[in-house]
C-alpha cells in the first residue's frame, strides 16, 4: 500500500513538473491580472486621482447611472441576437453543402473559410469601402433600387445592421469548419439504415444529423456568443462606436474607458461585469443544454 | 487545407513581426544601460564615442507619404549628428499615438521625444508625464526662439506660465473649393463664400445629382469642426486653464443649428455622419464642390486634384475664425539628462526655419514659425502657389483648440452630443445642454 502511494506521489510530481511552465505563464498572465482587475475595480483610479484609493462599490454604482453603459449593454445584446443564430445556421448550411458536394470540394471549403483567414483590420477596411455612401460597392448595388445615398455607417438605425451583416459573413465560415468536423464524425451506417427505411432527406436531417450534431452546436454557440462580446477591431476602424454610441459595444467601451479616458478603476469594473456576464451565459448553456444532447 | 496551413504560417510570421517590433523598442532600454555604464567610465567625454539613441513616436493624420518624409528628416538629423541616433516609430493615428505613449508612460518606458496632439497637454500634466521646456529654451535661443512661433499655435503649449511643447505639424481648418464647379454654375471662382449665408447660397447652387454642395466631416474630429463654428459666432468652447467648458451657449446652439440645416433643411450636405478620411476623397472625386478640412491635406489635394481648386478662410459669422490643430513635440519625465539634451537638439533641428518651410511645402501643414515664411524656398513656393499662405493668414483669427483636463472624456461627450444631433436623434439646444452637464461632471475632480 505504502509503496503504491509513493509511486503515485512520484507520478504526481512528474505531472506537476510538466505542467509547471504553462502554470507559471497562466499565473503571470491570467490569474494575476484577473486578481489585479478585481482589486482595481474597487478603486478610484483616473486622471483626477494621481494616487488610486479604495472607494468600495462606487465604480459599480456609477456604472448603473451611466447611460452609455446601458446603451452599450443593450447594443451588445441586440448584436448577439443578430449575429449568433444566423451565423450558426449559415455555418451549418454551408457545412452540409460542403460535405455533400462532389466537385471542387477543396475550393468550396476554402471559399467559405476565407473570411476567417483575412486579418481583422483588412476586413474592416474592405467593409469600410463597401459601406461608403455614393461610391462604395454597396451603393452601386443599391443604385438599382434608387437608394444610392444610403449612409450605412453614419446613420443610427443602419449602423448596427451593417455591423451584424459583416460579422455574420465573417463568422459563418469559421463555424462551418466545426460543423464539417461534426458531420464527418457521424457514422455512415446510420444513413445507410435510414435510406433502407426509406426516410426522406428532411427526416434524416431532423432525426439523425441534427441531433447528433448537438455537441458541436453547443460548442459553436458558446464560441459565437463570446465572440459577439469580443468585437472591437472593426469598431476602431469603421465607426469608433458612433454615431453617438449607436454601434458601441461593451468591449470597445472598456477600451475607451481605459485608454481614452484613463479611468482605470471604471474600466476594471466594466471588465468584471463583462466576464461575469459571459460566465453566466456559458454556464446556462452548459448546464441547461447539456442534458438534451445525445452523444454517440 | 494547404491554404489554411499557409494562413497559419502567415499568422506565425505576423506574430514574429509583432514581437520583433516590441523588441525594437528594447534597444532604447538596452542603450540606457549602455550609456549608463559609459557615464560611469567617463562622463566628461560623453560625446567622444558614446552614441545616444532616441526613440521618437509620431502619428499621421492626413493623406500622402508622410512617414517617408518624417523618416527622411530623422535620417538627415542622424547624418548631421553622428553621436545621436534618432529612431522614428510611426505610431498610427493621433489617438493611437496618445494611447501608446500613455501606456508607455505607465509602464515607465516613455519615448524620448514624441509628436502628440497639442490638446493632450492637461492629460499629460495630470499623469505627471512631461517636462517643461523652458530651461532648454532659455539656454538655446530664449525668447527669440519661442516668440518666433505663431502665438495661436503656442496657446495650446502653455499652462501656468510654462511651455511644455513645441509646435510642429500644425494646422487650421480651411475651406477647399472646386473652381471648375464654381464656373460651371456661374459663380465667380475667385470669390469663395465669405459668411454663413453665402455658404448656404453657394452650396445650394453647387449641389446637383451625385455632387454635394459642401461636406464637413462629423466623425473623428467633429468637435474640432464644431469649434470653428463656435469661434466664428463669438467665443471658444473652454476656459484657458482647461477646467471649464461652455458648450450650451445660445451662440453655439445657433452654430449647431446651421450645421444640421446644411443637411436636413438645405439638403446641400449628405445626411448622417460623414467620415473624416473620406471627405478629401469625395472632394478629389468631385462628389462635393466644397469641403471643410485640415490644411494638412493641402499637398495631397494639390497633387491629386484633376481640377482647378481654391483654398479660403472658413466663412465667417461675427468674424473669421478657426481653431488650430495638430501635433507638437513633447519630452518625457524619467529619461536621462543626456537623452533629454539630445531630444532637445532634435526638436531644434526639426523646427529650423528652412526645415519647417520644406515640411510645409511637402505636406501643406502650416510652418509653425514666422521665419519659415522668410526663407527663399518658401517665398518661391508661395509665389507659385498662393493657396499655401491661406492657413497661415487665417492664424490671425485662430484660437486654441479644445483642450481640457480629462480631455478624452470631455471631447467624446461633445462628439456624442454632436453626432446625436447630426443623426436627427436630438435637438441642438437639448444635446448641448446635456453635453455641458456631463462635461461638468467629468471636470468636477479638477475644480475642487
Amino acid at each position: 500500500m505504502g509503496r503504491t502511494q509513493r509511486a503515485n506521489w512520484k507520478i504526481n510530481i512528474y505531472a506537476w513538473l510538466l505542467l509547471l511552465p504553462s502554470l507559471i505563464f497562466l499565473i503571470l498572465f491570467t490569474f494575476y491580472p484577473v486578481l489585479q482587475t478585481v482589486i482595481l475595480s474597487f478603486h478610484q483610479a483616473d486622471l483626477g486621482t494621481p494616487e488610486p484609493f479604495f472607494n468600495g462599490g462606487e465604480n459599480y454604482r456609477q456604472m448603473l447611472e451611466d447611460e452609455v453603459f446601458w446603451k452599450v449593454l443593450t447594443n451588445n445584446l441586440w448584436f448577439a441576437l443578430g449575429t449568433v443564430p444566423t451565423s450558426m445556421a449559415l455555418g451549418l448550411a454551408m457545412a452540409l453543402f460542403a460535405n455533400k458536394v462532389l466537385r471542387g470540394k477543396g475550393f468550396i471549403r476554402t471559399a467559405y473559410f476565407y473570411p476567417t483567414v483575412v486579418p481583422m483590420i483588412a476586413v474592416a477596411n474592405i467593409w469600410l469601402f463597401i459601406y461608403t455612401p455614393e461610391y462604395g460597392a454597396l451603393s452601386h448595388v443599391m443604385e438599382w433600387f434608387g437608394q444610392r445615398e444610403m449612409n450605412w455607417l453614419g446613420d443610427k438605425t443602419n449602423v448596427m445592421f451593417a455591423m451584424i451583416f459583416m460579422v455574420i459573413w465573417k463568422e459563418a465560415g469559421y463555424f462551418m469548419i466545426f460543423y464539417l468536423a461534426g458531420l464527418q464524425n457521424i457514422s455512415k451506417e446510420l444513413y445507410e439504415s435510414a435510406s433502407m427505411d426509406g426516410a426522406r432527406p428532411w427526416t434524416v436531417f431532423r432525426r439523425v444529423t441534427f441531433p447528433l450534431l448537438m455537441p458541436t452546436t453547443m460548442f459553436v454557440m458558446i464560441i459565437a456568443f463570446t465572440n459577439s462580446f469580443k468585437l472591437v477591431d472593426h469598431l476602431v476602424i469603421m465607426t469608433k462606436g458612433g454615431p453617438d454610441n449607436a454601434s458601441n459595444l461593451l468591449l470597445y467601451y472598456i477600451y475607451e474607458t481605459a485608454f481614452s479616458f484613463w479611468d482605470q478603476g471604471m474600466a476594471s469594473a466594466l471588465t468584471i461585469v463583462m466576464v461575469a456576464l459571459l460566465l453566466l451565459v456559458a454556464a446556462l448553456q452548459f448546464f441547461g443544454l447539456d442534458k438534451k444532447i445525445h452523444y454517440n | 487545407m494547404r491554404k489554411v496551413v499557409k494562413s497559419l504560417f502567415s499568422v506565425l510570421v505576423g506574430m514574429a513581426l509583432i514581437t520583433g517590433c516590441s523588441s525594437g523598442n528594447a534597444p532604447s532600454s538596452g542603450s540606457q544601460a549602455g550609456t549608463g555604464s559609459e557615464a560611469k567610465t567617463g562622463s566628461g567625454t560623453a560625446t567622444a564615442g558614446g552614441n545616444t539613441e532616441l526613440t521618437f513616436f509620431y502619428p499621421v493624420a492626413v493623406g500622402g507619404p508622410l512617414t517617408k518624409i518624417v523618416d527622411g528628416m530623422a535620417e538627415e538629423f542622424n547624418k548631421q549628428n553622428p553621436e545621436i541616433t534618432v529612431k522614428p516609430v510611426y505610431t498610427g493615428s493621433y489617438q493611437d499615438t496618445t494611447t501608446k505613449i500613455q501606456a508607455a508612460v505607465q509602464g515607465k518606458t516613455p519615448p524620448d521625444v514624441a509628436v502628440m496632439l497639442s490638446t493632450e497637454l492637461y492629460t499629460m500634466l495630470d499623469m505627471d508625464a512631461i517636462i517643461p521646456l523652458d530651461d532648454f529654451i532659455a539656454k538655446d535661443g530664449g525668447n527669440e526662439y519661442a516668440n518666433d512661433f505663431f502665438p495661436a499655435f503656442m496657446a495650446n503649449s502653455q499652462s501656468e506660465g510654462k511651455t511644455y511643447s513645441i509646435p510642429f505639424q500644425r494646422s487650421t481648418i480651411v475651406l477647399y473649393y472646386n473652381k471648375d464647379a464654381f464656373k460651371e454654375v456661374g459663380l465667380d471662382p475667385e470669390k469663395p463664400p465669405q459668411n454663413w449665408d453665402e455658404l448656404i447660397q453657394y452650396a445650394e447652387k453647387l449641389k446637383k445629382d451625385g455632387r454635394a454642395g459642401v461636406e464637413i466631416p462629423t466623425s473623428g474630429f467633429a468637435s474640432w469642426m464644431f469649434q470653428a463654428f463656435a469661434l466664428q459666432n463669438g467665443k471658444n468652447l473652454m476656459s484657458e486653464d482647461g477646467k471649464k467648458v461652455f458648450f450650451d451657449t445660445p451662440e453655439n446652439v445657433e452654430a449647431l443649428q446651421l450645421w444640421v440645416d446644411l443637411a436636413k433643411k438645405h439638403k446641400v450636405m449628405p445626411e448622417g455622419v460623414i467620415e473624416w478620411a473620406t471627405v478629401p476623397s469625395d472632394f478629389l472625386e468631385g462628389k462635393t464642390a466644397m469641403m471643410y478640412h485640415t490644411t494638412g491635406n493641402l499637398t495631397n489635394v494639390k497633387n491629386n486634384a484633376k481640377f482647378d481648386f481654391g483654398v479660403a478662410f472658413l466663412p465667417a459669422r461675427k468674424g473669421f475664425a478657426s481653431p488650430t490643430g495638430g501635433g507638437n513635440f513633447y519630452m518625457f519625465k524619467g529619461t536621462e539628462a543626456k537623452k533629454q539634451e539630445a531630444a532637445w537638439k532634435f526638436i531644434r533641428f526639426m523646427t529650423e526655419p528652412e526645415r519647417a518651410a520644406q515640411w510645409s511645402i511637402d505636406t501643406g501643414y502650416v510652418a509653425a514659425r514666422k521665419s519659415a515664411y522668410e526663407t527663399e524656398k518658401m517665398k518661391q513656393y508661395v509665389q507659385d502657389f498662393p493657396a499655401a499662405t491661406v492657413a497661415r493668414d487665417q492664424l490671425e483669427y485662430a484660437d486654441a483648440e479644445l483642450s481640457t483636463h480629462n480631455n478624452g472624456k470631455v471631447t467624446k461627450i461633445l462628439n456624442d452630443g454632436l453626432q446625436s444631433v447630426i443623426t436627427g436623434q436630438s435637438q441642438p439646444a437639448a444635446a448641448l445642454k446635456k453635453a455641458q452637464e456631463e462635461a461638468e461632471k467629468a471636470l468636477a475632480p479638477f475644480n475642487k
